[in-house]
């Protein structure tokens, strides 16, 4: 059958749906971003006039005397509020990290058909459970468990919170970093194993090395996860302002502190600002955590 | 140290790199290679020809007890290397390293093109800094890399080129120090002269290894191996001299119209 010349103008349903496809998925990915900024300048605009103004950044970063209710001398030094984020997510990842690599190990490397499966399933229902659930957890399992253990007179603090946190970030920490050792080729496992590599050394000198990225990432994206969890912290941590000096001390931590004097603090007053400036940096800091993970990936996909 | 057996019948066994018996290979239910049995000699190129799906990949992969690593591959019968049966040595990690591989897309390793050959000999727990250095030249040397790569070891392996990237591999599966090794169509990416390079290469070699090379160029085989199997649909169809096969007498017509390119 000859074929017209005019075929070459005209354009069928798979053209139409081709453009449809494309024009939907712009919007879509488009609506994202301008949400994430629509976000970013509503807290800006809130924090503004606070962080050029009246704020003072050596007092902000130096000083742990948070008393923005105070009548006659408000202050605003969210350095304990800063470290027992830290201190939090630090102990967090103490737990995560190795809990989350093992498992995802041994779900990627050694767990095979129905088990992996299982165990797959067992991961995403895990990382469902919602934080205020894990923070019932820490104030009524752990906190009775660490009076009893270690002999102090009260069980919230830097300790209980960072193992809870560390327990709710694990799940995802575990999903991403298997699809990172899923990600290595088989290819590179049987070309070692065919060298006379055991298990483990085909694991420890060729997977590993070659996951690297997407491991890294799944740390990263662990830490920020640590950093923005507000109601399992709040709950676990004691909330008092301190600088921690052993596990047991209770911290309060800069999500907590919002989501506590929010509701109190009068819209455009000095109080208010301050928390939206919190959230600013908070905002900065998780961002930065994304971003260094979304390069990590990256990497992954060149390398 | 064994005694020969006196009373053993006479037998070839001395200089028999490899024997194999009766062996079948099957996915799950289906045998795709039945009954082989056939003898490497000591310091030959032993080629195996055949066309695609004939179960020559699958074949090596049985001697060094790759199959273990597939869930669905399984081997029977017997397979002697060095005189023992593979499937009752102890260690199987060590029945490996002694035999190298050379897959047919170059697996270039994430790592350097250092690293890649030094892999072999870390892994047998060699730390020592100027043994690993002269293992890399040596084995790059062998495989007619070195001068190409030796002002850029720490560049990754996978930036090579395709035929470069063989000849790494090449390179590796020297570094173990193989008694055997076994070659799936090596110069599937690579170009004709450095093809001429590496087949130069592996004459050299078998003054210290034995060579088995699956290969699905008729000519390659007839440039390099001392004797020649060919396998059809599952089959081992006959092995003889290679020249035999090409211009001597044939046991069965088919091995004859294959190398002749008659075939189908
Ligand atoms: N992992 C596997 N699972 C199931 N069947 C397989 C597997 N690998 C190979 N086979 C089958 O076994 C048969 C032999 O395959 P094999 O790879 O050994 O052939 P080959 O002679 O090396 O072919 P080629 O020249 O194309 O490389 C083929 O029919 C193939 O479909
Ligand atoms: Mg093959």
């Amino acid at each position: 059958m000859r074929r017209s010349v005019g075929d070459l103008d005209r354009r069928g349903r798979a053209w139409y749906v081709d453009k449809a496809v494309a024009g939907l998925v712009f919007i879509g990915g488009i609506s994202a971003i301008v949400f994430i900024i629509g976000i970013f300048v509503f807290i800006t605009r809130e924090g503004w006039t606070f962080v050029f103004g009246t704020l003072d950044f050596g007092e902000f970063f130096t000083s742990i005397e948070w008393r923005p209710t105070s009548e006659n001398d408000p202050t605003y030094g969210a350095l304990a509020l800063i470290a027992g984020t830290a201190s939090v997510t630090g102990l967090a990842m103490l737990v995560a990290v190795p809990f989350s690599l093992g498992a995802a190990i041994f779900i990627a490397e050694f767990a095979t058909g129905r088990t992996r499966e299982a165990l797959k399933v067992l991961v995403e229902l895990l990382a469902a459970i919602p934080s205020v659930v894990w923070g019932f957890i820490g104030l009524a399992i752990m906190n009775p468990l660490i009076i009893d253990l270690f002999d102090v007179p009260i069980g919230l603090g830097v300790l209980n919170s960072g193992i809870i946190l560390g327990l709710m970030a694990a799940p995802i920490m575990t999903t991403i970093a298997e699809d990172a050792l899923k990600a290595v080729p088989d290819g590179y496992r049987e070309a070692a194993e065919a060298m006379g590599a055991t298990k483990w050394q085909v694991i420890r000198q060729v997977v590993l090395p070659a996951g690297k990225n997407g491991l890294m990432a799944a740390v990263l994206l662990g830490v920020g996860r640590g950093f923005g969890e507000t109601m399992a912290v709040l709950m676990a941590s004691g909330h008092s302002i301190n600088l921690p000096t052993s596990p047991f001390d209770s911290v309060r931590a800069l999500t907590a502190t919002i989501a506590a004097e929010l509701g109190d603090a009068p819209r455009g007053m000095e109080h208010y600002q301050a928390l939206f400036t919190l959230g600013i940096f908070l905002f900065i800091v998780t961002f930065c955590i994304n971003l260094a993970a979304d390069i990590a990936v990256r990497g992954v996909r060149k390398g | 140290m064994v005694t020969p057996d006196p009373t053993a019948a006479p037998s070839a066994t001395s200089d028999v790199k490899l024997s194999v018996r009766n062996l079948t290979i099957s996915y799950g239910e289906e045998a795709i290679l039945r009954d082989v049995s056939l003898d490497v000699r000591e310091h030959e190129i032993f080629g195996i020809i055949g066309p695609a799906g004939s179960g020559k990949t699958s074949f090596l992969r049985s001697l060094n007890r790759m199959d273990e690593v597939s869930d669905t591959m399984s081997v029977e019968g017997s397979v002697l290397f060095s005189g023992r049966d593979i499937h009752e040595v102890r260690n199987v990690y060590n029945l490996r390293q002694r035999i190298g591989v050379v897959f047919p897309l170059p697996v270039g390793l994430p790592l350097t093109i250092y690293e890649n050959v030094a892999l072999s000999p870390r892994l047998r727990g060699i730390r020592d800094k100027s043994t690993l250095d002269e293992t890399v030249e040596r084995c790059l040397t062998r495989a007619a890399l070195w001068d190409e790569v030796k002002d850029r070891l720490d560049a990754l392996g996978s930036l090579l080129s395709g035929g470069q990237q063989q000849r790494l591999t090449i390179a590796r599966a020297l570094s173990q120090d193989p008694e055997l090794l076994l070659l799936d169509e090596f110069s599937i990416a690579v170009d004709p002269v450095t093809t001429m390079r590496i087949e130069d290469v592996l004459r050299d070699l078998k003054q210290e290894v034995t060579i088995i090379m699956v290969t699905n160029l008729v000519q390659q085989a007839r440039r390099l191996a001392d004797r020649t199997a060919f396998f059809l649909n599952g089959k081992l169809v006959e092995v003889g001299e290679t020249e035999e096969l090409f211009t001597g007498s044939v046991q069965d017509q088919r091995t004859r119209d294959y190398v002749e390119g008659r075939f189908g």
